[in-house]
């Protein structure tokens, strides 16, 4: 029997030869779907909108700083932006038709917009910087604790090693809880499935609802109020599995339900059994989809504030062991600093959620390179 | 001899997976029974949450009836407990950050899914799912921090000048030479603005899914009818992601009605039953839990659970509905909202 790549190797004056493809043929390969781009700007439609927009520049200058009292970045920046749709319709209609008016008009409003949330994100992140800094490069920040020290200390004592600590007990405690039932329950979704499976799944979707101070609302009534666990860490911990859980579970749903079922048959006609189908070729397809979605997870849950703010009590020190009263978290200390009024504390906050971002920027960074497919497969 | 021609194809769908009947084998009996009790265990700790939530808001529910949820005072001195106030509240901010947000959103994902330059694209969409990231915390320190000011005269400014309209109405002398700042901070509008943040990453995510996924032929043959750009996008993209829009700004509500932190920053809590968003004092169902539970009383708590537990069917809802809108749309087949 000859297994053929194409029809050329007919000829070949070998007929016990087997032709085994080592590589997959062309057409197998996806095709990329390359949207074809489709519109052109002229130079000529540049320079006329470049002209408007500068134009626009010039008399918000004029209007706003000599003729009207609208002094303010937000006043400059909205006439800026009325004038220059203005203008751009004036020049454009000069020339052209109405629809080309509308075109000119809409693409200068979605680039506004994009624009203006540019400079909410980027502000977000270097005003959070900015205010931080000054207590953010001292060693100390991150080796000691606030024990005993006042709000009016110097940025050369105390730090917030024990809300960065604090952070990571609770939230790996949470991740240790609900990475394994969370990926468990979307294997039995998606390999097992029945009715059963369905109303499992119906009742995760429903509970990725769930609000996530309600999460902690619920871990306090039960966990503190009624069966006695003292505020501390373990229910902090609890309270952060309990919002992670569905979302964990319903991330991974989604992931391996991608996986193609072509695989699973294949395993399966070769004889292997279905937790070995499950161990060796699903879990390996979709593990860098499932890293995505538990660290992506894990993200949510080091910057929830609520559940923490219910369950875990605010130390001023460094506790490590998770049942043994109150414990601090990164979220936790930002809120509690930041509402104290004292300059320097604040300047402590920021800098914390300089720490907070810096984290989640890590494990975002950490999920996407993990999501991106390796060279070479494709 | 005869021979039968199968004048129609073999009724064989290769996209549906086909059961595989086998005997399972005792590793995989072990495997099903595992994954089975997982499964059943995150069942009851999820399920159980909601039940616990239904079963305590019963009483208070029965004891204060539909008073809890229309009255607007809450004294548990004098035995009265109502969300009335708290809900508007909630729905106040919501409003507020659906109106930044929306507009913002859509006009993102049209420049993600049609302007943006090919290389750019997914660089955009990783910068849209960072922004979903971040913590909430962060929005709020920056919008305390940063958009209060701001904010506070833009707001002074739309009374000013639209203080005609009720919403736009507050307590104080808009022309007095001197104007009362303080009563345009910790207001609604300002926790609104910095819940918008949160609301357009989700939003946004959506929405770029579904115009990316807009059929190239019906782009290029408007194009080929001498549409403009914004042509096409109008009679082509929008109309084809419609139901991604719907969809995916009611998700964006179901995140807004349930933020906290951000909120708790920025407000100072009321219990007026007013719709002003530009005036100080407003207060929400999570930002009420989050400040009142811990001097909350038994009775108190259980009120505090039925107020959760509303917020939590109002979101449940609002997904649910997102949901079936993005998968009955036309371009939501494929989409995971």
């Amino acid at each position: 029997m000859t297994l053929l790549d194409d029809g050329t190797r007919t000829a070949a004056a070998e007929p016990a030869t087997t032709w085994v493809r080592t590589e997959p043929a062309r057409q197998d390969r996806a095709v990329a779907q390359h949207k074809r781009t489709l519109t052109s700007v002229t130079a000529e439609q540049r320079f006329v909108q470049a002209g408007s927009w500068l134009a626009a520049l010039a008399l918000t200058w004029l209007i706003t700083t000599r003729l009207l009292p609208w002094d303010g970045v937000v006043a400059f920046t909205l006439t800026w932006f009325v004038l220059g749709v203005g203008l751009v319709a004036l020049t454009t209609s000069l020339v052209g038709s109405w629809p080309e008016v509308v075109d000119r008009v809409m693409s200068g409003v979605v680039h506004a917009a994009v624009i203006l949330l540019g400079v909410a994100l980027l502000s977000t992140v270097v005003f959070i910087f900015v205010r931080g800094h000054s207590a953010l490069f001292h060693v100390n920040f991150f080796t000691q604790d606030m024990e005993g020290i006042g709000p009016r200390d110097p940025f050369d004592r105390g730090g917030i090693l024990h809300a960065i600590v604090g952070s990571l007990i609770e939230v790996g405690i949470a991740v240790a809880v609900t990475i394994p039932l969370g990926i468990g329950t979307a294997i039995y979704m998606t390999e097992i499935g029945g009715r059963f499976a369905r109303i499992v799944r119906t009742v995760v979707e429903a509970m990725t609802a769930l609000p996530s101070i309600v999460a902690g609302l619920f871990i306090y009534t039960v966990a503190i109020v009624a069966i006695g666990i003292p505020s501390s860490g373990l229910a902090a911990a609890l309270a952060l599995g309990v919002m992670m859980l569905p979302i964990i579970a319903r991330a991974s749903d989604v992931v391996l339900r991608v996986v193609p079922g072509s695989l699973r048959e294949a395993s399966l006609a070769l004889g292997a059994s279905r937790w070995r189908t499950v161990w060796h070729v699903v879990l390996p397809t979709a593990r860098p989809g499932l890293a995505t979605a538990v660290i992506l997870g894990v993200a949510r849950g080091v910057g929830e504030t609520s559940p923490v703010l219910l369950t875990s009590g605010a130390a001023s020190f460094l506790v490590t062991n998770p049942t043994d009263g109150v414990m601090n978290s990164l979220p936790l200390y930002i809120y509690s600093t930041v509402r104290s009024g004292e300059p320097l504390e604040i300047a402590r906050a920021f800098a914390a959620a300089s720490v907070l971002l810096a984290l989640v920027l890590l494990l975002f960074v950490a999920a996407r390179l993990l999501a991106r497919p390796k060279k070479g497969i494709r | 001899m005869t021979t039968v021609l199968r004048t129609e194809p073999a009724e064989i769908d290769a996209d549906v997976p086909r059961p595989l009947a086998t005997d399972l084998s005792g590793s995989d009996r072990v495997f099903t029974v595992t994954t089975r009790s997982i499964a059943a265990t995150v069942l009851v700790i999820t399920g159980g949450i909601g039940l616990f939530l239904a079963a305590s808001a019963v009483p208070t529910l029965q004891r204060y009836g539909l008073g809890f949820l229309t009255g607007t005072r809450w004294e548990p001195e004098s035995d009265v407990l109502g969300i009335g106030s708290v809900l508007l509240g909630t729905f106040t901010v919501a409003l507020v950050a659906l109106v930044v947000a929306f507009p913002l959103s859509l006009l993102g994902a049209l420049y993600i899914a049609e302007y943006a330059p090919p290389r750019l694209r997914g660089f955009l969409t990783s910068l849209i799912d960072l922004m979903a990231a971040v913590p909430s915390i962060v929005y709020g320190l920056w919008g305390f921090f940063l958009l209060q000011p701001h904010a506070g005269a833009v707001a002074h400014w739309l009374h000013q000048h639209l203080g005609f309209l009720p919403f736009f109405r507050v307590g104080t002398d808009p022309d007095a030479a001197v104007y009362d700042a303080s009563k345009y901070t910790a207001s609604a509008f300002v926790a609104g603005l910095a819940v918008a943040m949160m609301v357009i990453p989700m939003a946004c995510a959506v929405m770029r899914q579904v115009f990316s996924q807009t059929p190239p032929g019906e782009r290029e043959a408007a194009f080929a009818l001498g549409a403009t750009h914004w042509g096409v996008i109008r009679t082509v993209v929008l109309p084809f992601g419609r139901g991604g829009i719907i969809g995916g700004t009611m998700l964006g509500l179901g995140r807004a009605l349930g933020e906290t932190i951000a909120v708790l920053l920025i407000i100072s809590p009321a219990f007026d039953l007013k719709f002003r968003p530009l005036e100080i004092g407003t207060n929400t169902v999570s930002a009420l839990i989050a400040g009142r539970f811990g001097e909350a009383s038994d009775r108190q708590l259980a009120a505090l659970l039925a107020a959760g537990f509303v917020l939590f069917v109002i979101t449940l809802i609002i997904n649910t509905l997102a949901a079936i809108v993005v998968s009955r749309s036309r371009s939501g087949q494929g989409a995971d909202a």
